[in-house]
């Protein structure tokens, strides 16, 4: 099969599911659809598994430098000679490895939800959603223009906004999806308009041609750097507000205020969108353009770090106060996210100072297992418990012993404990950040320790603590509880993302994806690893004498911060700002002097001229009386008036 | 004693013509109004023969016009009486002020 083949087929499919089963499944065959998605999203994931190996180890490499291939490519609006929006395929080293993790999460999900969606009314929906969402993340990660990332930038927004208010009958899945969609499209604004200045400087969409008009020095790329709006040049005006975009998706301080709600969609689409794939579109998004970062605009490239840094700090500070498993790890998802970010800003262009690009799509594709699959297992859990709140879960390791198992191998790969994948992946992260930034180095390291303070306190509360008892009271159905840990359609997913989140650590990345292309050969630094594992075991060893057995501790400790904690467990209020800024002031404020204008000004206009029209009408209508001889009066006076004019004035004329 | 010239005939013309006018305004009986009105067309009439006299002597384009105009008000007050009558026969009435059922 050629590649241009394949990689048409591999949005191809998903897009057929979706028709397939959105026009026909869900009136024919709702019980089908779920298996007949799954088969096809198998056959995707083959698919796409088979054309990166094909680019990995066949034809990608030429002279020891993977190139960018462009698999296929028709122009679909012209506007110019020179600019069009194409819609295409590129291969290189960063859209392979995502075509990997996409295709391959979205099948772990499908093959979970046969299990975990069976029973809903509207289970079909749901698999033609998710296959509306993977057709579009796939055509995301595939697009060889700016532009068609940004139509499928906005396809995905849609599909995580249906999914998010898949229940649509809870107010509060509603609100959640409403806030996702609302808050990302602000940042999406952003972005088209950064998209606007890149392209009128560069005169192209396409992103080889921008990428390459602006990182060698020409015409277009004295011109951007000359342009300047507020004392700061085009290009990191584009750039940012770009990133914008980018921030907003992969749900970066300050627009991340829409993922920990977006938790109120089901589990499993959590783990595929809200956790494993749509967030990491920033990410993407930053590395397809890393070019035009670390060439030309170094500023812009600070500022990702500086926002992924401390977006990173500050999910995992809120992360430790959280109560609700899904929000803990909906912010440990945007804390690894920062991570992924920071990476990206440390990195520079080319050989050794490219660490921090290579680590951060290494962290990207082990993160993708290990949060899936936590996720997953959280899903699990409340699958079993019918609650999310973690206070009302405890001991239950003897209940659901895989799911344990899986859940303490995520939680150890993303504490960063030796030997799981998230060790290797955010060893060589720090390492990045080391050499570059010692003040974003530091962060990193607090972070990691917070981070695994969270994970394990999470671990801790679902699985041990009190012992768990069943609360026949509150669920409808008695017996649910003797239905066992879970089908093995949500066991096996589990346990193959187990077993991947252990291996996938041990990938050279750096032979596969680097900034420029040539093989990365890290050297692993054991003195490096010490300070971080010593802190991130510290912090596990601190959870669990905290958590392992219900005592007073936690809270004591919380109550000597109590500033912190209460600040961390609102989520330092930045909801309420928003809030306050959008309601009070702009709804508030300027939503009263809009009123104002429209009831006065607005409203006013229409008023009088209905006034007068009135008046006007009733003058009129009294001169129509029946009378014929006030008539005749009308009549005489008006020939009078026109053998007046005629007499005396026609000559003037 | 001068001779009767083309002013004559149109001052008369013109007193018959506002005659005619001002009885149609005030009158509010129907009768009364429909000669008026038969004042202001005799007005018309003077007026043709009268231009047809002194402007045109050779032609009689003015006094065809008379017989025209005539026979247009004979025509017409047939018509209007015949009006008259049946309002008579609904309201009891011929005064104008009560016949105002066009209004609505």
């Amino acid at each position: 099969m050629s590649d241009s083949l394949a990689l048409l087929l591999v949005p191809a499919l998903p897009l057929a599911a979706f028709l397939l089963i959105f026009l026909v499944g869900r009136v024919y065959f709702p019980k089908f659809s779920g298996i007949l998605g799954t088969v096809i999203m198998l056959a995707t994931t083959v698919i796409s598994m088979a054309t990166a190996y094909k680019y990995f180890f066949v034809t990608g490499k030429v002279d020891g430098v993977y190139q960018h291939l462009i698999a296929f490519k028709f122009t679909w609006l012209p506007f110019s000679e020179n600019v069009s929006i194409d819609m295409g395929a590129i291969m290189d080293p960063i859209s392979m490895v995502m075509i990997c993790v996409v295709t391959f999460i979205s099948l772990m999900v499908h093959i979970y939800s046969l299990g975990y969606m069976k029973g809903e009314d509207r289970f079909a929906i749901y698999y033609s959603y998710l296959g509306l969402f993977t057709f579009s993340m796939l055509g995301l990660v595939l697009s060889t223009n700016i532009f068609q990332i940004y139509i499928f930038w906005e396809l995905v927004g849609v599909s995580s906004f249906l999914l998010i208010g898949y229940y649509f009958d809870k107010p509060s899945a509603v609100a959640a999806s409403k806030k996702a969609f609302i808050v990302t499209r602000f940042a999406d604004a952003g972005f088209l308009i950064g998209i606007l200045v890149l392209s009128y400087y560069t005169g192209t969409l396409d992103f080889e041609t921008m990428i390459a008009r602006l990182t060698v020095p020409g015409s277009e790329l004295t011109a951007i750097t000359t342009a300047g709006f507020l004392g700061v040049s085009a290009l990191t005006w584009g750039l940012m507000l770009v990133f914008m975009g980018g921030a907003g998706k992969s749900a970066m301080f300050p627009l991340h205020i829409w993922l920990p709600d977006a938790m109120e969609g089901p589990t499993p689409v959590s783990a595929l969108i809200h956790a494993a794939t749509m967030v990491v579109a920033g990410v993407y998004l930053v590395a397809r353009l890393f070019p035009i970062f670390a060439i030309s605009c170094p500023v812009g490239l600070d500022v990702v770090a500086y926002i992924g840094v401390f977006s990173s700090m500050f999910a995992a500070i809120i992360a430790c106060t959280q109560t609700d498993i899904k929000r803990v790890l909906a912010y440990s998802t945007m804390s690894q996210i920062g991570y992924m970010m920071f990476a990206l800003g440390v990195a520079g262009y080319g050989g050794e100072n490219g660490l921090g690009f290579t680590a951060s799509f290494f962290h990207l594709f082990t993160h993708a297992m290990f949060k899936a699959l936590l996720f997953l297992g959280a899903g699990a859990v409340i699958h079993y418990v019918h609650s999310n709140d973690m206070r009302d879960m405890g001991g239950l390791r003897k209940h659901m012993p895989v799911t344990h198992i899986a859940f303490l191998i995520a939680c150890l790969a993303i504490a960063g404990v030796p030997g799981f994948a998230g060790f290797f992946s955010k060893e060589e992260i720090l390492t990045a950040a080391h050499n570059s930034n010692p003040i974003i180095y530091w962060c990193a390291i607090a972070t990691a320790a917070l981070t695994a303070f969270y994970m394990f306190r999470l671990y801790f509360n679902i699985f041990w603590n009190k012992e768990y008892h069943a609360h026949h009271s509150d669920s409808h159905h008695g017996d649910d509880h003797h239905h066992g840990e879970a089908p093995w359609s949500m066991k096996a997913p589990l346990i193959i993302l187990a077993l991947l989140s252990i291996a996938t650590g041990y990938i050279p990345f750096g032979n596969f994806v680097s900034s420029d292309g040539q093989a990365l050969h890290s050297e692993f630094h054991l003195t490096s690893a010490i300070l971080p594992v010593s802190l991130a075991i510290g912090a596990i060893i601190v959870a669990m004498l905290f958590y392992r057995k219900k005592n007073a501790v936690p809270d004591k400790i919380a109550g000597t911060i109590k500033g912190v904690y209460t600040g961390a467990l609102h989520k330092f209020y930045i909801d309420e700002l928003y809030l306050f800024v959008t309601k009070k002031l702009i709804f508030g404020i300027g939503g009263t002097i809009a009123a104002w204008f429209d009831k006065n000004v607005v409203d006013g206009v229409v008023n009088f001229s209905a006034t007068v029209g009135e008046n006007f009408s009733d003058t009129l209508k009294k001169m129509q009386n029946g009378k014929v001889q006030s008539y005749a009066m009308y009549f005489f006076t008006g020939v009078l008036g026109f053998v007046l004019l005629f007499v005396f004035l026609w000559d003037k004329f | 004693m001068s001779d009767i010239g083309l002013g004559h005939f149109l001052i008369v013309s013109t007193m018959l013509f506002f005659i005619g006018i001002y009885g149609f305004m005030t009158r509010r009986n129907m009768i009364t109004m429909l000669m008026s009105v038969e004042l202001i067309l005799n007005a018309c009439n003077i007026n043709f023969i009268a231009f047809n006299k002194f402007l045109f002597p050779n032609q009689l384009d003015g006094v065809f016009f008379t017989l025209f105009v005539i026979a247009i008000a004979a025509a017409e007050a047939a018509v209007a009486i015949a009006i008259i009558i049946n309002l008579y026969r609904n309201r009891k009435s011929i005064d104008a002020e009560d016949a105002d059922m066009m209004r609505l």
